[in-house]
This record gives C-alpha cells, structure tokens and sequence, in this order.
C-alpha cells in the first residue's frame, strides 16, 4: 500500500514567493513529488491598456512590468518605438540610458541576491545590507528623474532631460563605495558553508535544458553558456565599453548567486568606462510628445537584469500602438520550475525560487 | 577548515554591529529630497495658464479636470479663456509628470510632498483655483523646469516661488499684467508680402 500524498498551497500569500504567485504542490512527507504554478493574481492588462495610450504614455505602463528594474523595461519600450519611427537618439542620451540601466540592473541583482540569502533563512541581515546599497542606487535615480521606483525617465528620442549637477559627483562616491560593500557581500556570503551546503547542486538543470526552455539571463549563463544580449546583439553603446560575460558552471543556485555578483562587478566598470567617455550635448531629440510612427512592426531587446526582455510594436500609422506585446524574462524563466523543484525538498524549493529572482508584476503584467 | 567562512562572515556583522546606523527616524528626521522630486501638491499659476487643456490631455488616467468658458475680454485681441475649474484628483494619480511636461506655458509644476493621507477621497481632489484664490504658498519641484534649475531653487527651503519668475521666458499673461497688443503693427511686420487682402 502506498501512502497517501498531500497537495498544499504555497501562496499566493506567502513572503516567499516574492509577489502573488502560487504553487499547487504534491508532498511525499517533505519532498515535492508534482507542482503546478498558478499565475494571473497581478495581472493589470498593460498590453491591453497600451493600446488604448499614446506612445509616450506606455512608458508609465513599463515601469510597473518589473518594478525593481523599472530602467531596462524603459529602454526596451523606447528602443522598439525608435526602431519602428527609424531615429537614433543623440549619443549623450545612450550614454545616460546605459548609465542608468546598469544602475538599476545592480538594484536589481541587489533585490535578488538579498531575498535569495533571506529565504535561506539568514533572517534579515543580508538582505538590509544590500537594501542599503539600494537605497543609494535609488537617491541617484531620485537626482535623475525624481522618483525612486516609478521612473518614466526615458522618451522615445532620449532620455527627459540632462542630468542635474550634483548627480556625478553623487554617482562617483557610489561607484567607489559600492566595490567595498560588494567585497562586503562576499566576505559574508560566498564560502559560507551554511549557504555552500544549501545551494550547491540543488535545482541544477543543464544548458541543453535551458535552452529548449528559452532560458535567458542569469539563469541560462549560470549553466555555463555565454550569452548575453550587450554582447550578442550590442544595443546603444555597449559597443564601446569592455566588460565581461560572467558564466557559471553547474546552473545550480549557488551559480546563479555568484553570476549576479560577478555581473554587479561588470556594471559598476561599464558605468566607470562610461563616466569617463560620455561628452556633453543634446539629450533629446526634437520629437514632437504625441508621436506617430509610420505603420509597421518593430521588435526591441534588451538584457534586463531577468534576462531578455522584448517588446513587440505594431503601428497602424495612429497615435497609439496597435500591438504591443511583452516577452517577459521572468515568466519565460519560470517555464522550468518542474525540472528544478520537483524531487527536492520543500525548503529547497523555496531557496530555488528566490534564487530565480523573478518579479511577479512583470509576469502577470 | 570548516567554519573559516562562517567566521570571516561574523566578522562583517560584527564590524556592521559598531559603525552609525544607516537609517533615520523618519516622522522626526527627513531624508534629504532632491528638487527634482516629483511629489503630490501641483503648483499652478493661473495667471500663466490659458486653459488650453494639454495637460488633461496627455495624462495617461484622465484625471485632470478643466473647465472653461469664453472669457468676457477680448478675444480677438489675444486674451484667454476663463477658467471655471482646475482639477487634479490625486487619489489616481501616478507622478509620471506628463502633465507639466506638455504645458506649453510653464503654468503647471510638480510639488514637492508626498505624504497625502487624507480622511475622505474627496479631499484628495485638488482644486487648484480655490488654491489660487486663498493664495497657498506655491513651491514648485524643478522637474522639467530647467529655468528653476538655473535659479537653483529648492522646493523645501519655503520660499515662494512668484509666477512672473517661474517661466521658461518672459511672459505675460491675463488677468492682471496683460499688455494691450498692436494688431495692426504684428500684423505688418510678419505678413508684410501677404498684405493686402
């Protein structure tokens, strides 16, 4: 006789799951024998309600896709729209944007790397140490743009506005502290034998698998494969910086943690690289705010910090896009939940979901 | 040796545990806000605002509310409309600043607050020309105002920002400070070859 199995709900009210997000799981005493996601509980209809906006004002709607990286879901909407109206922004306006999109991509990877090291259960200290840095992270953006989360800093032709004074020096004393707070991190987290013991070859999946999946981002290039699109398909001007591609080796979690903190390193030079090549000029061009693009189809990628984030324009010569559709990093990253959780234990999921570092606004949408 | 990592890591704690705290207490001390901040109460000037509507127009969630009317005073001469109302219902507001990016006469600025707790809905509806009226004191956020960049103007320091300085050019506008306008001699200059007709 076999024993009876238990399905539980994990969510979607449950810290975490980072979100609204629920999983239907099936225990066998602590081991997850069958799990099925539920997602929807987010969802707010953007790519609908971008049909019904101007251009210019779906770029508020991208701010709340992924609302940790609220910089490269802008940058992703205004590259597609400058690709479907065919203009290129002044060069001092792609420095900026790649300037403030590696800035959030560390507020990103910070926010990941804290509530993977907190859902492991090192309560709270971790986790307010890199919120700490974050918080820096978001004063400078305060500078930029005015706000901390919501930025709506980027327009289609280049970015708002030129940087106020006091934001270089404020940028330079955070690029100075934050290589001491991440050997900070290191110091305390990476050959810890608490989270050694944890995560090393848990929720491992292979390349192969990754890639049938459409893995992208840390995720995919913990698995040991090399792809990156500001390497691959070079967008603004990571042409013209030196950085490397960080792999890992095993895509297992303790990879997908070392990944983001080596990336971390990888921004903060490409930031450097670009204080020192950006010059002044113009940071916008003279497009009208209610633009309309010739009818036609366009799709813009960037590497957020989930991984590849797109957005698919159609226009039909109106003011507002006809289509537009997102290709969500996050969601498309969590297509390999089965192979990664099942088989472990409850606590192990729990670790591999935080180690997924995926956003549930950017997955209901 | 097992452990080494667990004490380099107790190390930082504890180097964490003596230095100053990282956080304020808030009701009591302020984070430092840029004056870019783009924060609830809109600063409005009614005397640069001729109720051309762009702001209610290109606000994503249709929350500005204008009214006009056909103002007594001559209109072919150049005055503007009479403004009946002016409201932003803040409660369904989300700060893009579009709003004060499209007004085409500076008339329109961010705030500065965001503390904007209210004991009913209605309250958090801003009638800015009750506010014109009772004279609130205007500090406006510098966002998209290069002109109050250039002032080096900081919303929080209080002081009032007048509406004669706050433009992005010399402007005069109804109701009060308004030049009478030559018609006839703007007419000549500018359409000098078209003349006749």
């Amino acid at each position: 006789m076999n024993s009876e199995l238990m399905t539980v709900n994990f969510g979607p009210q449950h810290p975490s799951t980072h979100g609204v997000f629920r999983l239907r799981i099936t225990l066998d005493g602590e081991t997850v024998v069958g799990l099925e996601p539920v997602f929807g509980y987010l969802h707010r209809g953007s790519e609908k309600l971008a049909e019904e906006r101007t251009f210019t004002q779906v770029i508020t709607l991208t701010d709340r896709m992924d609302y940790t990286s609220a910089m490269t879901n802008n940058q992703a909407y205004v590259l597609s729209c400058e690709k479907l109206m065919e203009v290129t922004p002044p060069v001092r306006a792609q420095y900026l944007r790649v300037i403030s999109a590696e800035l959030s991509r560390i507020a990103s990877h910070l926010i990941g790397t804290g509530f993977l090291i907190n859902d492991l259960g090192a309560f709270i200290t971790p986790l307010m140490y890199c919120f700490r840095e974050r918080e820096r992270i978001l004063e400078l953006f305060e500078m930029l743009c005015g706000a901390r989360i919501t930025l709506t800093y980027m327009r289609v032709g280049g970015v708002f506005q030129d940087t106020p004074a006091e934001f270089w020096p404020a940028l330079d004393s955070f690029l100075t502290d934050m290589e001491f707070h991440l050997d900070e991190y290191e110091s305390l987290l990476t050959g810890n034998e608490i989270l050694l013991s944890r995560t090393v070859g848990v929720s491992s999946i292979t390349t192969d698998q990754a890639l049938n999946a459409s893995i992208t981002g840390p995720i995919l290039r913990a698995t040991g494969f090399d792809w990156d699109l500001r390497t691959v398909d070079p967008y603004e001007v990571y042409n013209r910086v030196n950085f490397e591609v960080p792999t890992g080796e095993n895509g297992d979690n303790y990879d997908r943690y070392l990944v983001r903190i080596k990336e971390m390193r990888q921004s903060l030079s490409i930031i450097k690289q670009c204080v020192e090549q950006i010059e002044p000029g113009k940071v916008r061009l003279d497009l009208p705010f209610l633009i309309r693009p010739d009818s036609g189809e366009a799709y813009g990628r960037v590497e957020s910090p989930k991984g590849e984030l797109g957005f698919y324009l159609i226009s039909d010569g109106s003011i507002s896009p006809y289509r537009c559709k997102v290709r969500p990093p996050s969601l498309i990253n969590l297509t390999l939940l089965n192979e990664m959780i099942v088989g472990w234990k409850v606590a192990d999921m729990i670790v591999t979901l935080g180690s997924l570092d995926f956003n549930m606004g950017e997955v209901d949408r | 040796m097992y452990g080494l990592g667990i004490v380099k890591g107790l190390l930082v704690t504890l180097k964490n545990f003596v230095r100053k705290p990282a956080t304020i207490n808030y009701p009591e001390q302020r984070a430092p806000q840029h004056s870019r901040f783009r924060g609830e109460e809109f600063a409005w000037y009614e005397e640069r605002c001729t109720g051309c509507a762009s702001c209610a127009k290109f606000c994503p969630l249709g929350i500005i509310h204008i009214e006009t009317s056909p103002s007594e005073a001559n209109i072919p001469e150049g005055d503007s409309y009479k403004l009946e109302a002016f409201d932003i219902d803040i409660a369904r507001c989300m700060f893009c600043g579009f709003c004060v990016e499209v007004c085409p006469y500076d008339a329109l600025f961010m705030g500065s607050g965001f503390e904007e707790a209210q004991y009913s809905r209605q309250d958090l509806v801003l009638d800015k020309i009750k506010d014109q009226r009772e004279g609130k004191n205007k500090s406006p956020s510098t966002w998209f105002r290069p002109q109050l960049e250039a002032q080096k103007y900081i919303p929080l320091s209080g002081t009032e920002m007048k509406w004669d300085d706050a433009g992005r050019e010399e402007w005069t506008y109804h109701p009060t400070k308004r030049p009478k306008r030559d018609l006839l001699s703007w007419r000549n200059k500018n359409f000098k070859n078209k003349g006749e007709n």
